[in-house]
């Protein structure tokens, strides 16, 4: 396969995840906003923070208020990602890498583009952003249901897969982190019962909510949901199901390798500090810590893959 | 020449269907309008869906566009297909001839039947390719010759497209959609299949390899990239053929050959079909600003070691002026009388032509010598008073720029309209391969059709469509 048809795929699916877990915030917040009368700027921020988009947000705008949020997230073609400007760049990489996709895979990906370049040419009414958010949601369901339905499991297969997983731990590792002060104003909340709300977004923006209550028999204490959505191996957006993830498509990519190479090395060791480890000795290392250091390492396991695979070069 | 009132449809004739439509119409005059026109939806929404579109250049939001297909096919009998099949082929031959000898022992220019300033002052003569012998003697791999029809027997030969002809795959994409839409109509009348082009195309590429070429040649397509106007056939041709689609950055010279970055290092290519034009092929050699090419791809394949298909340097037969010429060039190379007419044609450069194109400019069709997808020309019947005055000073300021056609009585086919039937002004672009194992031409070809009553131009980037053109089993 071609160095640059590895990066497409790869690329085009990192667009696609991010994509979808853009419209994952923007549901948890919303949701703040209409059921909570204050709190909902400091939310709206906090989402602006997830994405690391707050110099390019407040360069746009003063204030925190939804509509702009939302239109700046949705359909801002400035801000290289939101949701129309990632959808354009997961459509043009499938377009790079057109030969190496299937028919299925292709055109859902094109009438992806095609239904949300539509969906989000103007900005959008509140009344209409449930129905929007749910399109992009169920758009990105039929490409992956394309991918995993029509596509050989080969190496074309884990460079899609490892875009996934790579954007996939760096979005839930910035979840947890910027809501980790609103989860532990103090060092001694941890252990006590959380706030209603706070609990309910941060699951809500990795789509857990219920799948907490049932996995998970325990109170919805800081301790528990950082377990379940750091080392709980069922969870498929936790750390270390990603990371596990990331370890295995490279490990089918290096196969015939004599030595592995140096991205499989990386996240093996990335891989092996989320296994069989109790989430206390995450709470004593420093949540904050470890999370800065697993985005770190994530972000070295992106760029040894672009320089092992020769993306670029 | 027929006047412009009068016009051969290729359907119609009299009371009744031409024999090669007789059986479509038939099934035509059973149909439902309301149904038909709802695949025609149908149809668009899957060219959509499946992104068969091309850039538009010099629109300021670069939107993609469809080209508009019609669900009217264009039908020609075995017998008609024959002749102009058997003319291509002669044609092809003769091109490569041409292009052989011009680069190198030049016998038609002391000959004195093509003048040596045809070939001196134009910058599509690439002195490069001068002494040099191609893989195989090939230099028009893959050939799309444009034919206009205006009588029962009269066929033209509009433009030769030696260089980088385009359109293959609406041929094959639009025979798909016509087998989805209406597999009733393939049980009752037989068609000549296409769906082995992309196949033949590779096998024919293959055929050409260098001879230092050991095992089976590894071909590869060259695009300038996914912004190309044309991007959409290199990805389904690469696709089709199942080889790689690359860029001049997946590219580098490596131990004297071409090779492409994969993901476990370089793979050597044999066999380069390149959509990329000459000027863009080789900074080294060509222009140095260029980003789309390979640096130092002419001197491996000055070395023999990589086939670029078409060859540097072809474009020379594809111009207007030179055109002009094909008929007593088929004589020279071949020593028969050409099989398919040339439109007749002035060369402006040649003081008496220019007078009597300028006196007579609102009848003509002028072109650039250059030129190609309809761009920069004047259809003089169409044209205002003003834009023929203009026309008139560009003509006068650069003369050689230019050569003069009659305006053709293009004939036409039906195109389906909520109306009905209207016949619109068509052209062929039937496609044929070149390999030293022989010429092969698929039955069909790109039919294109200007979709707006009496316009003669049928290029996709002014507004033309396209139909899926049927050669008749007999």
């Amino acid at each position: 396969m071609l160095g640059k048809t590895a990066g497409g795929l790869y690329w085009m699916f990192r667009s696609l995840e991010r994509a979808e877990n853009t419209a994952r915030l923007i549901e948890a917040g919303f949701r703040i906003a209409l059921t909570r009368s204050t709190g909902a700027e400091a939310e709206w921020k906090s989402i602006i923070a997830t994405s690391a988009a707050q110099d390019a947000y407040e360069a746009k705008y003063q204030t925190y208020e939804s509509e702009s949020v939302v239109n700046f997230l949705l359909q801002d073609t400035d801000y290289q990602s939101s949701v129309l400007s990632v959808i354009k760049s997961a459509r043009d990489n499938a377009r790079l890498v057109r030969t190496a996709l299937t028919t299925e895979v292709w055109t859902s990906v094109n009438e992806t583009w095609m239904v949300l370049t539509e969906l989000l040419k103007n900005p959008i009414p509140q009344t209409e952003l449930p129905s929007v958010l749910s399109t992009i949601r169920q758009q990105s369901a039929v490409v992956r249901g394309a991918l995993h339905g029509t596509m050989l499991r080969n190496d074309i297969y884990d460079f899609c897969r490892l875009g996934t997983f790579v954007e996939r731990m760096d979005s839930t590792a910035r979840i947890i982190d910027v809501k980790y002060y609103s989860l532990l104003p103090a060092p001694s909340f941890v252990g006590s019962r959380l706030d209603n709300v706070q609990w309910e977004t941060i699951l809500r923006s990795v789509s857990a909510h219920r799948s907490f209550r049932w996995a998970v028999e325990d109170d919805f204490t800081a301790p528990a949901i950082a377990n379940f959505l750091i080392l709980d191996g069922r969870m498929p957006r936790s750390l270390r199901f990603c990371a596990s993830k990331i370890v295995d498509n490279l490990g089918f990519l290096g196969m015939y390798d004599e030595t592995p190479k140096k991205s499989l090395q990386l996240a093996q060791t990335l891989s092996a500090r989320l296994k069989d480890r109790d989430i206390s000795s995450v709470f004593e290392e420093g949540l904050h810590e470890f999370l800065m250091s697993v985005i770190v390492e994530n972000a070295r396991i992106g760029q040894q893959i672009e320089l092992d695979y020769r993306f670029n070069s | 020449m027929n006047t412009l009132t009068s016009f051969f449809d290729e359907m119609v004739s009299g009371a009744g269907a031409r024999s090669p439509y007789a059986t479509y119409e038939a099934w035509f005059s059973g149909q439902d309008t309301d149904r038909l026109a709802n695949k025609a939806k149908e149809a668009e929404a899957f060219f959509r869906k499946t992104g068969i579109t091309f850039n538009v250049y010099g629109q300021d939001d670069a939107e993609e566009r469809l080209i508009p297909f019609d669900l009217v096919p264009r039908i020609l009998s075995n017998g008609e297909w024959s002749k102009l099949s058997k003319g291509i082929d002669q044609r092809v031959r003769a091109i490569n001839a041409f292009l052989h000898d011009i680069y190198n022992r030049q016998e038609i220019l002391r000959a004195g039947i093509v003048p040596i300033e045809l070939i001196a002052n134009n910058d599509a003569f690439l002195p490069q390719m001068i002494g040099f012998s191609p893989p195989g003697d090939v230099y028009t791999h893959i050939v799309g010759t444009d034919i206009v029809r205006t009588g029962e027997d009269d066929f033209y030969v509009l433009e030769d497209n030696a260089r980088t002809p385009s359109g293959v795959s609406y041929m094959l994409e639009n025979r798909e959609t016509m087998l989805q839409m209406f597999p009733e109509l393939f049980s009752q009348i037989k068609v000549q299949p296409v769906s082995d082009y992309p196949k033949t195309l590779r096998r024919s590429l293959e055929a050409c390899a260098p001879q230092s070429c050991s095992g089976r040649p590894c071909v590869a397509v060259l695009t300038p990239g996914i912004h190309n106007s044309a991007y959409y056939e290199h990805s389904f041709l690469a696709d089709q053929m199942g080889v790689e689609l690359v860029e001049g950055h997946d590219l580098r010279v490596v131990d004297g050959h071409i090779a492409m970055r994969t993901t476990r290092g370089y793979r050597r290519i044999d066999v380069l079909y390149r959509r990329v034009d000459d000027e863009y092929l080789d900074p080294l050699t060509f222009n140095p600003q260029s980003m789309l090419g390979v640096p130092g791809i002419m001197d491996v394949y000055r070395a023999g070691n990589i086939t670029i298909a078409n060859a540097p340097g072809t474009g020379i037969a594809d111009d207007k002026a030179i055109y002009s010429y094909i008929p007593d060039i088929v004589q020279f190379y071949t020593g028969e009388r050409a099989i398919l007419k040339n439109v007749e044609t002035f060369r402006c450069s040649e003081p008496d032509m220019l007078r009597y194109v300028l006196d007579n400019l609102s009848e003509l069709v002028v072109k650039e010598v250059h030129g190609s997808g309809g761009y920069g020309m004047l259809v003089g019947p169409a044209a205002s008073k003003k834009e023929l005055e203009t026309f008139a000073a560009k003509l006068r300021a650069k003369p050689a720029n230019y050569i003069a056609q009659p305006t053709l009585s293009l004939s036409t086919v039906p195109i389906f309209t909520e109306k009905g039937l209207a016949p619109r002004h068509v052209d062929l672009r039937p496609f044929a391969l070149v390999s030293p194992n022989g010429v092969n031409i698929t039955p069909g070809g790109l039919t294109r059709v200007a979709l707006t009553a009496g316009s003669l131009v049928v290029n996709s980037s002014q507004g033309g469509g396209t139909k899926d053109t049927w050669i008749l089993e007999d």
